[in-house]
């Protein structure tokens, strides 16, 4: 059954205030989720009093400065800084998104930091993502073609490749999937939105050969169809982008072979 | 604790083959019950203090008849397509979710031919 309550020793406590040194004006407070698994302690809120006046604008800038200046031992992933690469995916301020694209002025009271929602935590804001990727690699994400190479590239209308604004700048951050209520029940079984956004992808690239045979892997009372169009995965996307769309035009296009 | 790749457990049993069926039927059972809806809520609202001899009455005449039959097997075909849907979602242990299942399929059988035949037994005329 669901689960409403997280177990015994998942429940976050109160940790440690790192209050700011000297005597900043500009004061915010970060309250960053921390999980040590060689502790064998439950999770913790971890509060550091940041001086916003020495520090970038974003909410990963901020993350970076506790790291380098209060508390080496904070772990988190990023890389990119300018919302390309996926790797600072965390909830913040209640919604998924990325702390590299997060102004810390959207912010209203505390920060609130917490790992990628109902997902295994490796370390403080470190989830496990191997089933994620392994459900992208799942779906054989790359062009299948039975016509022998063309000597040159592979042609496309410009009309044909407009079907791709709007996919093909999915980056893989996982925001959405870990904010849909479907995929937090039925992980295991249900693609999730990110992984059907990107299906889609090749399902509407017209140089690519296999549709009917990505629609027969798709078409799946669990891996497709527990998508209820609840919207979370559109409404924290950070490239605002529209998985919710993305299923729906996969939907219709079963609907459309059946006659 | 499984060892199995990470690529065997996401690929899992495969896919069903099947879920549009399912999909379409619960969106016709749902558009049909839109103007069935408005019809059984304003037709039983224009009946109110009447009393049942004109109830009878209303039931027995054809039109009333027939869309009453249309809209309960639309109610509970909807219902069971849309219980069914959420025991899958919720309801995680193979024995229970099948139990529930079936429990949910014969419930909502039971009480459409229940509502089916007290339509018809009045419409045609029993116990009169």
């Amino acid at each position: 059954m669901a689960e409403f309550r997280l177990p015994k020793n998942s429940r976050v406590t109160n940790g440690k205030h790192f209050p700011a040194e000297g005597n900043p004006k500009n004061l915010k407070t970060f309250r960053v989720y921390r999980w040590d698994p060689d502790s064998g302690e439950n999770p913790r809120m971890d509060s550091y009093d940041i001086d916003l006046d020495s520090c970038g604008p974003m909410v990963l800038d901020a993350l970076i400065k506790i790291k380098n200046e209060v508390d080496p031992s904070l772990t988190f992933r990023r890389s990119c800084r300018e919302g390309i690469c996926g790797s600072c995916a965390f909830n913040i301020d209640g919604t998924n998104t990325l702390a590299c694209t997060k102004g810390i002025d959207e912010v209203k009271g505390d920060v609130k930091v917490y790992p990628l929602p109902h997902m295994p935590v490796v370390k403080d804001l470190v989830p496990d993502l191997t089933h994620f990727y392994a459900q992208y690699a799942s779906i054989e994400p790359w062009i299948k073609t039975d016509t022998p190479a063309p000597t040159r590239e592979r042609l496309q209308t410009p009309e044909d490749r407009k079907h791709l604004d709007g996919l093909y700048e999915c980056i893989l951050c996982a925001c959405c999937s870990t904010s849909c209520p479907s995929y937090w029940w039925n992980p295991d079984r249900y693609l999730g939105p990110a992984i059907l956004l990107q299906a889609y992808r090749w399902l509407a690239d017209s140089r690519d050969e296999r549709t009917g045979e990505r629609l027969d892997m798709l078409e799946d009372p669990f891996k497709l169809y527990r998508c209820h169009t609840i919207m979370n995965c559109t409404n924290t996307c950070p490239k605002d982008l529209n998985p919710a769309k993305a299923i729906a035009e996969t939907k219709k296009m079963l609907l459309e072979r059946r006659g | 604790m499984s060892i199995q790749s990470p690529l065997a457990r996401a690929r899992g049993l495969g896919s069903a083959k099947d879920g549009v069926g399912h999909w379409w039927a619960q969106r016709v059972s749902a558009v049909a019950l839109v103007p069935l809806t408005f019809w059984f809520v304003f037709s039983i609202a224009a009946q109110a203090g009447s009393g049942g001899d004109a109830m009878i009455v209303w039931i027995a005449s054809p039109v009333s008849a027939v869309l009453l039959v249309l809209y309960m097997a639309a109610v509970f075909y909807h219902s069971q397509l849309g219980l069914q849907v959420v025991v899958e979602d919720y309801v995680h242990h193979e024995g229970l979710k099948l139990f529930t299942l079936l429990a949910l399929q014969f419930a909502n059988i039971l009480l459409a031919a229940g509502a089916i035949f007290s339509v018809l037994y009045i419409a045609l005329g029993g116990g009169r």
